[in-house]
């Protein structure tokens, strides 16, 4: 038979770097739980900061933690996220507080690969307002905001942790095709200027 | 280009964010039903030059579909409302009928 717990997790690109005038890094793995069903419910409520911690975002918004996350992704789905050696032990939890079958809780870790922009605060934002069809300037795009949208031809999420910092999550499946098209936008020579 | 608000997440994004659906407010004619009112259903659609009623469905954001109301000659939206509803809700066609007097789609006017 074959061994259940089987070898460790690897991420999609293997903590790939490039070093542009933003550096884009994979992100190493991280547990991610798709939550679905009524989010003004107070079984939504409970299931979700239990196993993070933090507060219910609002509509588009992302509540942030010390190493956890809830995000808003559609009126009727959450995104939780923790440490990978934590999302068994969550998704043990959320199945006992959705008791209800109209409330659904995925573990949709190995479908998602993540990816960190560091750099200047305003090189960062001018990244991802070259490929995702979003206005990125700060007043617009404070931080807590989530924006789920399109990154250049495939669909993508990303939020601000802090200034100089994105987070952004794509599908795994993508994952080699959104960091080309991101090593490609933080070239040294690209240099806009958008938001300077 | 078209700007579309999609009612069910608030984004106000461009076009590329989203993917057209189609004529709105059909009425499904299936089994049982007259072959005239199954080909209409099947069928006929309107391709109007001005006042459009459409469903979009907001593919890259929440996933979730809606209406939309527009002009298919300025491109300008007048709209957009839920998808949960056969007919566009009247303080939209109020506006409508401001800007296009006499406009006409299907049987709204």
């Amino acid at each position: 038979m074959s061994d259940v717990t089987g070898p460790a997790p690897v991420s999609a690109l293997n903590g790939a770097v490039f070093d542009g005038y933003v550096r884009i890094a994979e992100a190493p793995m991280r547990g991610m739980i798709t939550l679905r069903g009524d989010l003004s419910s107070s079984m939504m409520r409970n299931g979700a900061t239990k196993v993070t911690g933090c507060d219910m975002p609002g509509q588009r918004q992302i509540s942030l933690g010390e190493d956890r996350v809830i995000a808003w992704m559609s009126p009727d789905e959450l995104l939780v996220g923790m440490p990978l050696s934590e999302t068994a032990e969550a998704l043990e939890t959320l199945a006992g507080t959705f008791t209800d079958p109209a409330f659904s809780a995925v573990d949709v870790t190995h479908a998602r690969a993540a990816f960190t922009l560091t750099g200047e605060d305003a090189l960062v934002r001018e990244v991802l307002a070259k490929l995702a069809p979003v206005d990125m300037s700060p007043e617009a795009f404070p931080e807590g905001s989530f924006r789920r949208t399109r990154l250049a031809q495939v669909p993508a999420a990303f939020w601000m942790p802090e200034p100089g910092r994105a987070e952004l999550v794509c599908f795994r499946s993508v994952a080699g095709y959104v960091f080309s098209i991101l090593s490609d936008a933080a070239r040294e020579d690209g240099i806009v200027g958008l938001y300077a | 280009m078209l700007l579309l608000e999609c009612p069910n997440c608030g984004v106000i994004a461009e076009e590329t964010e989203f993917h057209g659906g189609g004529e709105a407010h059909l009425k499904r004619f299936g089994p049982g039903s007259s072959d005239q009112d199954f080909e209409g259903y099947l069928f006929q659609r309107e391709n109007p030059r001005g006042v459009h009623f459409e469903r979009w469905r907001h593919v890259t954001g929440c996933g979730k579909w809606f209406h939309a109301a527009r002009d298919t000659v300025t491109l300008e939206v007048f709209g957009t409302y839920s998808a949960q509803t056969v007919e566009p809700p009247e303080d939209l066609l109020e506006t409508i009928r401001a800007k296009r007097p006499g406009f006409k789609w299907r049987d709204i006017a």
